[in-house]
């Protein structure tokens, strides 16, 4: 008798064997694990991780935090010497070429004498406010716009697509008509009119505002993961097993659904930066005195022929940030899907060891 | 040409590999075999084996991550390290591939009619209205009803057994030298694999090309092949004629994979006695069941006029064909699908109609083993939590109770107690069906209905999961439904046996009732088309199920 069981124990190890080859990337380790895994191998979006994060440090220490509206300010300082409400002196050109004003002195050129940041690195604006100041601002408050939209939106968009995909019938319909009817309206109007409403209340309020409209988009697409999941057997087995809608919603199917959620919430944060700089730049978004990427770009677009970098530090902001989002995005779509398997180049080829024919 | 007959495909160390991580894992090593003209080789062995990947890799269609080195000659060309334009020739032309899935193979957006007369002008010079006429005739010969209406029809208005066979019309199109079978009929029923067999032995005969047949199912083998090569691991562990290998198997692997696949008619009777006054644990009564209608779909009754009883500690085996609704049974009974009429009663308590709240209660006395042990696990949840969720849920167990708990049913279904920990992508499909016992069991049922629970697994693991599933009943004395679509399965467990056709009972028997001397001619079809895994007596039976059929 107890030979036998030992025998038994012996083939259980050896029943191990399907597919041992495919899961030999991914023995003992978890979900989680593995994606984490694949999203460190991902070279474009560590880098692009690294560079958010770098930004943002660089952003947020430089100019402080202002938080509240006017009446009721918050505030940190940062380490710049000039705030966005300072005038100092316009500079001007001496070394400006053309003649213009108030140049940028940032010299990145090790060998010249004024190699460094100097005075006004990104230069002066019309009435000599130093525009470094002006651009970490402006981009501190479209970060935190992003960062709000995508998690308001989240939440939302999780919440509602999880209890139609998983409720169906009626609730379903009506849930999935409103999103229909919010999908159509462009959402640029719906910014200009919450902007244009809430515009002044400062930008954390208004982030809340676009946030509520923008979860539509990761509200169908919960839906139809949860759809699908909840046709699987391990979700019979939990309700067999005795358990609640809310567990089965919370324990058993969200955390699968956890990965489209993530990337998809991702990749709306950088749409959601482009909202709040085409809303300013119209003139709906973040209003005067307070400054973002986009109002920065619409006031100075007539400087572009004679002074052009009051246009170029705001631009290079925006397209860092959005595209540093995209790139971890498609990271993170690349880390949860299973089948995404990394290429093997040459070297690779050449250099793998061969198994021990077992 | 008198000379000695060249094999059609002749394979010399042949060596597939899949580059992980850095390393090169072997696949399929030192392969070496032939076939020719008229011949079936048979590639069995396990999943994993690398009997799939090794048949992918002679025309190059493997995975950018796999190499192949050796030599694969067909018809005395080279194939390994070949240009494009070489194996594109041979491909479709000279060597043809029918694959597993009939559905996922053709394309569902054209008609077959269309993909056979592409795959005809791909290789050959020929007008439309030829190749229409060429595919009609090819639709003809694989015996697809009505052909000149069929060509015009999409794969999904055909049924299983109508797309292999249109699939086998696009493989047979160029009259190819080599056809490549890949498990062909794996995804169908049984009746319906006895007559892609029969089909396939047929035009072999007609067309004298060489077939290789990779199949896990020893039955299909012994009908079909004419020599046999086993794989395991990657290697080949024993070649020789179908004779041989079925009557005299050298290697001790062969014969424990010979002896691990069910035989029909080889197991002793179990009797059951129920005492007079015993109460069924599951009482099905006039049990109607229906899909409701969904926009324009129509209801559907997925079974109707159903009763069954199930006394404690019987386990019985209900047959029958996909689409016959004996999951829809299994699942009805534990309140998972709603009854449009009848009554259901389980341990005493009627769940016809009842609410959750009911239903909680009567959870308490039933478990279900799920058919797919890939989907019927949270991959999130370590499989302690899942086999403990039934235990926490009940407010039975929690924290060190229920680890103890968890523990001691990994140790029922012979899994390491640390495994407690691992994620069910870790397991083997053999390791999460225990997994799943284990969590069906976690509350002592009273009644356990086992869906396919082995449909999914190998031979070996299954005859182990058999055995695993007989000792805790006999252990737990519980009363089992079992459902299958393998009769030979259902024989080693069930005491009683009910066969289902098209939603309906047509037979409830003892065991030894209906598989000596069934009653109904639809039972007597079934039991007829399973394929026994020894080549003469499959010849026999063969006979007899044409004489039956007429």
């Amino acid at each position: 008798m107890f030979g036998k069981k030992k025998n038994k124990d012996v083939e259980i190890v050896n029943e191990a064997n399907e597919n041992a080859i495919q899961n030999k990337e991914i023995d003992g380790l978890s979900q989680g694990q593995i994606v984490l895994r694949r999203f460190t191998r991902h070279r474009g979006a560590m880098i692009a991780l690294f560079t958010l994060i770098f930004l943002i440090l660089f952003v947020y220490s430089a100019s402080g935090i202002y938080l509240g509206s006017d009446k009721q300010p918050f505030t940190i300082q940062g380490w710049w010497h000039y705030k966005i409400t300072d005038h100092p002196m316009l500079v001007f050109g001496k070394d400006c070429p053309g003649g213009s004003t108030g140049c940028p002195s940032l010299n990145l050129n090790p060998f010249s004498g004024k190699f460094g940041f100097g005075d006004h690195p990104f230069g002066q604006d019309d009435i000599g406010r130093d525009y470094f100041a002006l651009a970490m601002r402006g981009a501190e408050q479209s970060i935190m716009i992003m960062f709000i939209i995508g998690g308001i939106g989240g939440l939302l968009g999780t919440v509602i697509g999880a209890i139609a995909g998983y409720f169906r019938g009626r609730l379903d319909g009506f849930l999935m008509r409103l999103t229909d009817l919010i999908i159509t309206i462009p959402s640029l109007i719906i910014g200009a009119v919450i902007g244009y409403k809430v515009g002044n209340l400062g930008v954390v309020v208004l982030g809340l505002y676009l946030g509520i409209f923008s979860w539509t988009g990761l509200a169908r697409l919960v839906r139809g993961e949860f759809l699908s999941l909840r046709e699987r057997e391990f979700v019979d087995a939990a309700r067999v097993a005795g358990a609640s809608n809310r567990r089965i919603i919370f324990k058993h199917i969200l955390p699968n659904a956890v990965g489209i959620i993530i990337v998809s919430v991702t990749l709306s944060m950088s749409g959601a930066i482009l909202l709040e700089t085409a809303l300013s730049y119209l003139g709906f978004g973040v209003v005067p005195p307070d400054v973002s990427l986009g109002s920065l770009i619409s006031n100075y677009q007539e400087s572009f022929a004679t002074r052009p970098w009051l246009f170029w530090w705001p631009g290079f902001f925006i397209i860092a940030i959005a595209l540093s989002v995209n790139f971890i995005g498609d990271g993170l779509r690349d880390a949860f899907d299973p089948r995404q398997r990394r290429r093997i180049s040459k070297k690779d080829r050449e250099n793998a060891k061969v198994a021990s024919k077992a | 040409m008198t000379q000695a007959k060249e094999p059609i495909l002749k394979v010399e160390n042949f060596n597939v590999e899949f580059w992980v991580d850095g390393v090169w894992y072997p696949a399929a090593i030192d392969m070496n075999y032939q076939v020719g003209a008229g011949e079936v080789l048979a590639i069995v062995g396990e999943s994993g084996s690398g009997k799939s990947s090794s048949s992918m890799g002679l025309m190059g269609l493997l995975a950018s991550n796999a190499r192949t080195t050796g030599s694969v000659k067909v018809k005395g060309v080279e194939m390994l390290g070949a240009s494009n334009k070489t194996l594109r020739t041979f491909r479709g032309r000279e060597v043809a591939y029918i694959f597993q899935e009939p559905m996922t193979a053709l394309n569902p957006v054209y008609t077959i009619g269309f993909q056979i007369i592409e795959t005809l002008k791909t290789h050959f010079d020929m007008t439309t209205e030829k190749a229409r006429a060429r595919a009609i005739e090819l639709l003809t010969m694989v015996e697809i009803p009505n052909p000149e209406k069929s060509i015009n029809k999409y794969p999904h208005q055909l049924s299983g057994g109508q797309r292999q066979r249109a699939m086998i019309a696009q493989s047979l199109a160029c009259d190819p030298s080599l056809l490549i079978a890949d498990e062909p009929t794996t995804a169908l029923d049984v009746t319906v694999q006895a007559e892609i067999i029969d089909l396939m032995r047929n035009l072999k005969d007609k067309l004298d090309s060489a077939v290789l047949l990779i199949t896990h199912d020893m039955g299909v083998v012994a009908d079909l092949a004419d020599r046999v090569l086993v794989m395991k691991d990657g290697l080949t562990v024993e070649q020789g004629s179908a004779d041989q290998i079925f009557n005299r198997p050298v290697h001790p692997y062969t014969q424990q994979l010979l002896a691990a696949v069910p035989k029909l008619g080889s197991v002793q009777s179990r009797k059951l006695v129920v005492p007079a006054d015993a109460k069924p644990v599951l009482r099905l009564s006039d049990v109607t069941i229906e899909y409701p209608k969904r926009g324009r779909v129509p209801a559907f009754t997925a079974a109707q006029g159903i009763s069954l009883e199930i006394f404690p500690g019987e386990i019985l085996g209900l047959v029958g064909e996909s689409g016959s609704g004996k999951t829809t049974i299994g699942r009805a009974a534990i309140g998972l699908l709603p009854i449009k009429s009848g009554i259901i009663e389980v341990a005493g308590n009627d769940i016809s109609h009842a609410s959750l709240k009911d239903l909680q209660a009567v959870r308490r006395h039933t478990g279900i083993v799920f058919q797919d042990p890939a989907s019927s696990l949270n991959p999130r949840l370590p499989i302690g939590e899942s086999i403990g969720e039934p235990l926490f849920l009940a407010k039975i167990a929690k924290g060190d109770e229920l680890n103890r708990m968890v523990e001691d049913l990994l140790d029922k279904v012979e899994l390491p107690r640390s495994y407690r920990n691992r994620y069910p992508h870790e397991l083997s499909g053999g390791q999460r069906q225990r997994v799943g016992i284990a969590r069906a069991l976690a509350l002592n049922p009273d009644i356990l209905i086992a869906d396919e629970p082995t449909s999914a697994l190998d031979v070996s693991i299954q005859a182990r999961f058999l055995e695993l599933l007989q000792e805790l009943q006999e252990e737990l004395k519980f009363a089992c439904l079992f459902i299958s679509h393998d009769i030979a399965v259902v024989e080693i467990l069930a005491h009683r046996i009910a066969v289902m056709q098209h939603g309906r009972l047509v037979e409830v028997g003892d065991r030894d009732q209906i598989l000596r001397s069934p009653k109904d001619p639809y039972t007597q079809k079934l039991l007829a088309a399973v394929p026994v895994p020894d080549p003469a007596e499959q010849k026999i039976r063969r006979e007899a199920r044409k004489a039956l059929a007429g």
